[in-house]
């Protein structure tokens, strides 16, 4: 198939930046959209035009490089698919595709596609974890877990901080992919000892940074290629409460 | 060179402990005196990073990724073992280090070995009070699974993401480490060299790759944790960006590097579609638990999977490998989905392709249950291939997949360069000629945790901390070298673009140094490196600036790299004229086609010096002993 490809190109991170059109040819049906864009970048070095930089690397959907923005949404329309993931068998042939970068104040553009993320490195620094030391301790056996609840701190535990939940959010919120690592945490016996240091912490962090707050249009849960639940967030809210109330 | 394993005396299920109170340490209020290098945030490097940052050290952490969570051990899927014997079927350490040594065909050193399989259980402990969210029953307790190659349910798993858990739980204790200030996090940035001050490697020359900025760092101690060479292949399961760099331009200052021969092909991988295809994507190698594998008894038998019967499928693992079935180990089920399609009996489009059949595992456990074991899996697949695996069976062929040679180290994990340390899949030391499933992250985190911030102390005590300014003339001379090569990579302005000539690698290691390899085609492959790296080197097109983020710099400088690794690699290969693990010879081979050893000649780890590009490297050999495992034929059958 052959598809009108428009992209967001900005030399760095001072350059104001603006759409380009290019043309994708001969698009195999069973490529990944990411192959397809090596496809239109090979191209591009023969023209002697600088490539498209996206960021990319593990391309089976679980290292949370691969970002962009596709025709409106991030990752593309495809549900709970990483762009690194979307194949070119649910575009036609002659569509226009929009390819823009996650954009988010907290996220800020280096290059065309690829965007900063490292404020989510600075709230899991401000307390995405629990203060063990290496060695010394207890069998892991020592303390049973219920089912239940280590499915539910897996089931928040499967973010893989790609940044969609901002991109998608009108207000560039993080509390998705916060509440997911303080849910984790809240739902495991090994997270209840810092358990209100550790909410306070990464909040207050996430405020820093510039995410704004959730209003409820769950525009993020709707994104999420690991299909984490906004339960997360009430979760999150819920904990942040309860820290309000206690000394610690 | 010399090499000197330095492996402790005494029985080997009391080296270590005796080891560990014979090593030097470094008293508390010192560590804070010496800073330490690690390169790489994978399990091994995150692990050793914090562990070492937790013990009082100065540590600074390099990685390319844009943050240290997505290294490539991310995306091991299906587990890690370790010898806890919860399930009470006979496991224990002398059992895990026995089927990893059987495992790697006898061409790993035992004392490495037993220690893996000693620290093991410390690992999950470890890990769960991290909160790695792990699989369990019930009652609570922790659930495990079977994986190829052990006859003992020893392997912990969180759902299908089992690396990334394992990573999220290592990458959050260096968190906590650098929001400590104890370790200085520095993403987005590659190594590009290693420094060497008096013999020792004391610092090492990065790139920043937002800014191109090429810039020093100096340590008393460097330790590289920077994963495989599988993508010398192209074609691997590894991520787009993994790479040798690291581990190869320490190797051309000095470091000795082991059996690079030594390459696993994964046998559950999903076939290629086209030219273009950039990637291959893994099905953990779990899913044998319960799909059966099979192909058409006849070649000529193209009718869809569902309307063959029985009685015309050969399920052959099972028909050759009875007592192991579908839980053969990794070499051996590669090999025969490659035999089958040499026969002309594979599958799919390209006839490079076997069928993995849920169909049985449906019938007698439900969907939901196997919704509930691989649905993540299952997922993936379809996206992939829009294939339902839940209806038709998937379609599976090998794809390389990670690299058991590595820098050569003794058994304190520290190269033939003093003062250089190699953890993780970047080494050698654990997995012999083939490494069992589940077995890597085991390694990575063994080497992270509990080994290196014990031998660290060893050698800091010896050589002292000298607190080097990185301005000094050796680091200068480095960082010379590392622009020179980037101003020649720019200057080229040839015609052809990167990629097409890693394709054109990776072809060529595919066809004459992948799954079976002989003389013949080995002395092609020697001939054809050199002429490809000439090609590159005058015509490969790389535009943009050094200035500025630039991914096609990036890439042409590793894929420079593996241009030259290659041929060290065949050169490896030729040498060992035997048939082990993950190392097929077709000359050597028994009647039926398996493996055939050579112990009398062959029983050494091959560790090649650097002595020049396109100059065969010299070889040293570390003869193997075997005092607690007997060698003998591995047998599945």
């Amino acid at each position: 198939m052959n598809l009108t490809l428009h992209v967001w190109r900005q030399k760095n991170a001072h350059d104001k930046g603006r759409m380009e059109v290019y043309q994708a040819r001969d698009i195999s049906e069973h490529m990944s959209f990411l192959e397809m864009l090596d496809v239109v970048n090979e191209q591009l070095v023969e023209q002697g035009i600088d490539p498209i930089h996206f960021d990319h690397d593990c391309r089976e959907g679980i290292c949370g490089t691969c970002s962009l923005v596709i025709n409106g949404a991030p990752h593309g329309h495809q549900k709970a698919t990483t762009t690194c993931q979307l194949h070119m068998r649910h575009f036609s042939d002659g569509d226009h595709i929009y390819i823009e970068p996650f954009r988010a104040k907290a996220f800020p553009v280096i290059k065309d596609l690829v965007v900063d993320r490292s404020a989510f490195d600075r709230i899991m620094q401000a307390g995405g974890f629990v203060s063990v030391n290496t060695g010394g301790i207890p069998d892991a056996n020592a303390i049973p877990i219920p089912k239940y609840f280590a499915e539910k701190a897996m089931d928040a535990a499967a973010c893989i901080g790609c940044g969609a939940c901002v991109a998608a959010c009108k207000n560039a919120s993080a509390m998705l992919f916060v509440g997911a690592k303080v849910s984790q945490f809240a739902h495991l016996p090994q997270g209840q000892v810092e358990r209100e240091r550790r909410v306070r912490a990464m909040v207050a962090q996430m405020d820093a940074e510039g995410f704004g707050n959730c209003t409820n249009q769950y525009e993020c849960e709707a994104v999420c290629p690991k299909e984490i639940s906004v339960e997360v967030i009430a979760k999150m809210n819920r904990e942040y409460l309860r820290a309000a109330t206690k000394k610690s | 060179m010399k090499l000197d394993a330095k492996i402790p005396s005494g029985p080997i299920a009391e080296k270590w402990s005796k080891h560990k109170f014979e090593m030097k340490l470094v008293n508390p209020a010192n560590k804070r005196k010496y800073s330490v290098i690690v390169v790489g945030t994978g399990l091994a490097g995150a692990s050793a990073a914090a562990s070492m940052a937790e013990l009082g050290y100065n540590v600074k952490a390099f990685c390319f990724q844009d943050s240290p969570r997505r290294a490539h051990s991310i995306a091991a899927q299906g587990g890690i073992n370790a010898a806890k014997n919860y399930q009470n079927d006979g496991d224990s350490v002398f059992r895990l280090f026995y089927d990893t040594v059987k495992g790697g065909d006898f061409r790993s050193r035992e004392a490495n070995v037993h220690r893996l399989a000693e620290v093991s259980t410390a690992i999950i402990d470890q890990c769960v009070a991290q909160g790695v969210p792990f699989a369990r029953e019930y009652g609570g307790l922790l659930a495990n699974r079977s994986f190829g190659g052990a006859q003992v349910s020893r392997t912990f798993y969180a759902r299908g993401q089992t690396g990334q858990q394992l990573l999220l739980g290592a990458y959050s204790a260096l968190s906590r480490q650098i929001g400590l200030g104890k370790v200085q996090m520095y993403p987005r940035t590659e190594m590009l060299d290693v420094v060497l001050v008096d013999g020792h490697a004391k610092g090492i020359v990065v790139r920043n790759l937002v800014t191109g900025e090429v810039k020093s760092y100096a340590a008393d101690a460097v330790v590289l944790a920077t994963g495989g060479y599988g993508n010398v292949f192209y074609l691997s399961t590894n991520a787009m960006a993994c790479n040798v760099t690291a581990a190869y331009r320490a190797y051309k200052r000095g470091a000795a590097f082991a059996n690079p021969c030594y390459t696993q092909i994964h046998p559950t991988c999903i076939p290629v579609s086209g030219e273009y295809q950039s990637k291959l994507t893994l099905m953990s190698e779990s899913l044998r638990n319960d799909g059966r594998i099979w192909v058409p008894k006849s070649a000529d038998d193209k009718r869809a999977p569902n309307d063959i019967p029985e009685a015309d499928r050969d399920y052959y693992l099972e028909r050759k490998y009875p007592s192991f079935g579908n839980l053969a180990p990794r070499d051996i089920s590669s090999r025969a989905a490659k035999e089958v399609c040499d026969e002309g009996r594979g599958v799919g489009d390209t006839g490079l392709g076997v069928y993995l059949d849920f169909a049985d595992a449906i019938n007698r456990l439900g969907e939901d249950t196997i919704r509930e074991r691989y649905g993540n899996l299952f997922d993936m697949y379809e996206r992939i291939t829009a294939d339902n695996p839940y209806k038709v069976p998937m379609r599976i062929f090998p794809a390389s997949h990670y690299t058991m040679g590595g820098l050569w180290v003794d058994y304190n994990l520290e190269s033939t360069i003093p003062g250089l340390f190699v953890l993780g899949e970047a080494n050698f030391s654990d997995h012999g000629a083939n490494r069992l499933g589940a077995s890597a992250l085991m390694q990575g985190l063994a080497d992270g945790y509990f080994v290196i911030p014990y031998t660290i102390a060893n050698y800091f005590a010896a050589a002292g901390a000298k607190n080097l300014s990185p301005d000094g003339k050796d680091f200068k001379r480095t960082e010379d070298e590392v622009n020179e090569r980037t101003r020649k990579l720019l200057s080229i302005n040839g015609k052809r673009s990167v990629d097409s000539f890693h394709r054109e690698l990776g072809k060529i290691m595919w066809d004459y140094c992948g799954m079976a390899r002989n003389r013949k085609g080995l002395e092609t492959a020697l001939q054809k490196i050199p002429e490809l790296r000439e090609q590159f080197w005058q015509d490969v097109r790389v535009l943009g600036t050094n200035e500025e983020l630039n991914m096609s710099l990036e890439n042409a400088g590793r894929v420079a790299d593996f241009l030259e690794f290659a041929e060290v690699m065949c050169e490896d290969a030729l040498d060992r004229e035997e048939s082990c693990g993950a190392h097929f010879r077709e000359e050597y081979q028994t009647e039926d086609g398996e493996a055939l050893r050579n112990d009398k000649k062959y029983t050494y780890v091959a560790a090649w010096e650097y002595k020049g590009v396109g100059t065969k490297p010299e070889l040293h050999k570390e003869p193997l002993e075997f005092e607690n495992v007997k060698l003998a034929t591995r047998s599945y059958k």
